[in-house]
């Protein structure tokens, strides 16, 4: 069927009827063009939201402490909820399946200094699993080990913005200087990068959580414990969230069901929401663009159909020379594919052309960037784009089949 | 030599029904033309000669009776079959020439052995070789509306003879064209038959019917009369 002489005809068929062509193929060109740019945008609005999640592990579950809203075994609502290293033990030894896990204090802003540069950072005590669960880059140095915990080191990690802001000219190398935190000097041993967007996640200092309650609080409090489910489904990671809070429950005695006791933030639920709600937007836009290109094709049809009135007479003609239905309906099917998919092709190219240039000239937003249309997209379209040729050319096709030679040849 | 028979009709009919009206245009016509027959059919318009001369052409097809083209009966054929048919035997000059526009004088005469499946290459070689019979070479690569009528028909002629055909059906071939033109052109079917091939004319000039060997005039759908020329 595709040999290389029906190419050369349908060519010089194009070739000879070059605006009848252009407006056939328009609105196929206008149908993809279209397409891709709602699919670019929709992937542009999704790597927006994606940015949001980013600095974290997406499997990530937060747990903070908070107070009783239910009446519970005779105890009034309103308890503060206080965990303690117990409850972190407790947590650690009975629930199955996380990957990493770590406690944190939660200390506010400090003043910090070195020499006579000062800042207020978030001060932020931790476990050495901390650094996995917020997907820390180290830049320098390492972050906090299980050493620093036992032996109450006061040592700590900064965050770039921290780095920058303390240690500037001839001091610009922080590791092994000694920073001073609410009065309390603590050795730099690494430098981290945080890829969340939010610029303070940039400007915390984390240090031993052990030496925190030492130093800072006198007593052995957390106020958060947060841990990864690794490659826990969502059942298995809702089933330890479901431990902890048992856990947690039992130890301070309060409803298993009382959410404002204790405070879960199962960052993985949220990716997934979003997962649902970008699938939906994405099918929304499949349809939009479907029914863009189906206006497209009707149009080619249309086209086609009087293009096949037109050519009855040549149709006639090639009947009485020996053309078979076949080659006739091959003729005009061919003839309409050709041209769809090279319309849309254009229309390809210049709508993630026009992505391109989006994603390179305009500055991402928070919700918005990086608009691109992936290869399976082009590929899906170009599927596409034989098919709406096919049944955009089929009508027409059987109507050239059908043309009688002794009608189509009459002379007027 | 043996004497070939081309073509056989026995009473063939043909009726067109339009709603209500059935018109009965062929009333049981019987007709044998020999191989290398050159025969004129007249007739006034409506009478039959030209839905005859579609029969003749597997265009159209007969309610009853038969009709044998070269020892073969043509009954019901698949559409395809006929298309194959009308490729290998027939070639049609049509009055109003019927070539391609958009296709020079080359490609509308190759366009039969585009349908033989042969490739262009030759296609055109042996398109130019027809041409340069009729005198056309140069204008091979010129579109019909750049031609005159009588080279129009050339090419027209140039296009049926290329399939080598065993029958050429003509519809009124000098029907649009001048005296002088119409000559020549006469002369160039004759030169055809001369070939050995069949060469039916559908005319209603006495001068062009002159130039065949038989004439067969129809009236009413019925042969009334058949007279050597």
């Amino acid at each position: 069927m595709f040999e290389l002489d029906k190419w050369q005809e349908i060519y010089s068929t194009v070739r000879k009827n070059k605006l009848r062509t252009f407006l056939t193929g328009f609105s196929v060109a206008w149908g993809i063009f279209m397409l891709i740019l709602l699919l670019g945008s929709g992937s542009g609005l999704e790597n927006g939201v994606k940015e949001q999640f980013k600095g974290g592990a997406t499997n990530g579950v937060w747990i903070s402490s908070g107070q009783t809203s239910i009446k519970y075994k005779g105890l009034k609502t309103g308890r503060e909820i206080r965990f303690t290293n117990e409850d972190f033990k407790s947590v650690k030894t009975s629930v199955d399946g996380y990957d990493r896990i770590s406690a944190r204090l939660f200390l506010g802003n400090r003043l910090i200094s070195f020499k006579k540069e000062y800042g207020s950072f978030f001060l932020s005590p931790c476990h050495p699993d901390y650094g996995f669960i917020k997907e820390l880059e180290m830049t320098r140095g390492r972050f906090i080990n299980n050493i620093d915990i036992s032996e109450f080191r006061k040592v700590a990690v900064i965050g770039e913005k921290v780095k920058s802001t303390l240690f500037k000219g001839a001091d610009s190398v922080p590791m092994g200087k000694y920073i001073n935190i609410s009065g309390v000097l603590f050795k730099v041993v690494g430098v981290f990068r945080d890829f969340s967007r939010n610029d303070d996640e940039q400007k915390r200092v984390y240090i031993p959580i052990s030496t925190a309650q030492r130093v800072f609080k006198g007593e052995n409090v957390i106020n958060q414990i947060s841990f990864t489910t690794g490659q826990a489904s969502a059942e298995e990671a809702d089933l330890m969230i479901r431990k902890s809070k048992s856990v947690l429950a039992k130890m301070h005695t309060f409803d298993i069901d009382d959410n404002r006791a204790i405070n879960v933030w199962n960052k993985n639920e949220e990716v997934r929401k979003f997962r649902a709600l970008f699938a939906g937007i994405r099918l929304f836009i499949w349809i939009i663009g479907l029914g863009t290109i189906i206006a497209g094709v009707v149009g080619v049809s249309n086209i086609m159909m009087i293009v096949v009135k037109e050519r009855t007479k040549e149709i006639g003609i090639r009947k009485s020379l020996g053309a078979t239905p076949w080659s006739i309906v091959a003729l005009i099917m061919q003839e309409a594919i050709v041209i769809t998919s090279f319309a849309g092709y254009i229309g390809l190219v210049l709508g993630v052309g026009l992505l391109e240039l989006i994603s390179k000239k305009m500055p991402p937003t928070e919700f918005f960037r990086n608009p691109e249309a992936d290869f399976s997209v082009a590929v899906a379209a170009t599927v596409l784009l034989i098919l709406a040729g096919a049944v955009a050319g089929l009508f027409p096709a059987i109507k050239a089949a059908r043309v009688n030679p002794v009608v189509a040849l009459r002379d007027e | 030599m043996k004497i070939l028979e081309m073509i056989r009709i026995n009473q063939i009919h043909k009726s067109y029904i339009t709603g209500q009206n059935s018109l009965h245009v062929l009333k049981g016509i019987d007709l044998q033309i020999n191989a290398g027959e050159m025969i004129s059919i007249m007739g006034a318009s409506g009478s039959g000669k030209s839905t005859l001369l579609n029969i003749l052409g597997i265009l159209d097809t007969y309610d009853s009776g038969e009709y044998i083209l070269d020892g073969l009966l043509i009954n019901k054929l698949s559409e395809r079959k006929a298309a194959q048919l009308r490729n290998r035997m027939l070639g049609f000059v049509f009055q109003s020439f019927n070539l391609v526009s958009f296709k020079n004088a080359m490609e509308n005469v190759a366009l039969p052995l585009y349908y033989q499946n042969i490739p262009r290459k030759k296609r055109n070689i042996v398109a130019m070789e027809y041409l340069d019979r009729m005198g056309l070479k140069d204008w091979a690569h010129h579109l019909p509306n750049e031609l005159s009528g009588g080279q129009k028909q050339r090419v027209a002629i140039a296009r049926a003879l290329i399939g080598k055909p065993k029958v050429i059906l003509a519809d009124e071939p000098t029907g649009a064209l001048d005296s002088t033109t119409s000559m020549e052109v006469m002369d160039i079917l004759q030169e055809v038959n001369a070939s050995g091939i069949t060469v039916i004319i559908v005319t209603h000039e006495h001068d062009i019917a002159l130039r065949t060997k038989k004439t067969i005039r129809i009236t009413d759908g019925n042969i009334t009369e058949v007279v050597e020329n």
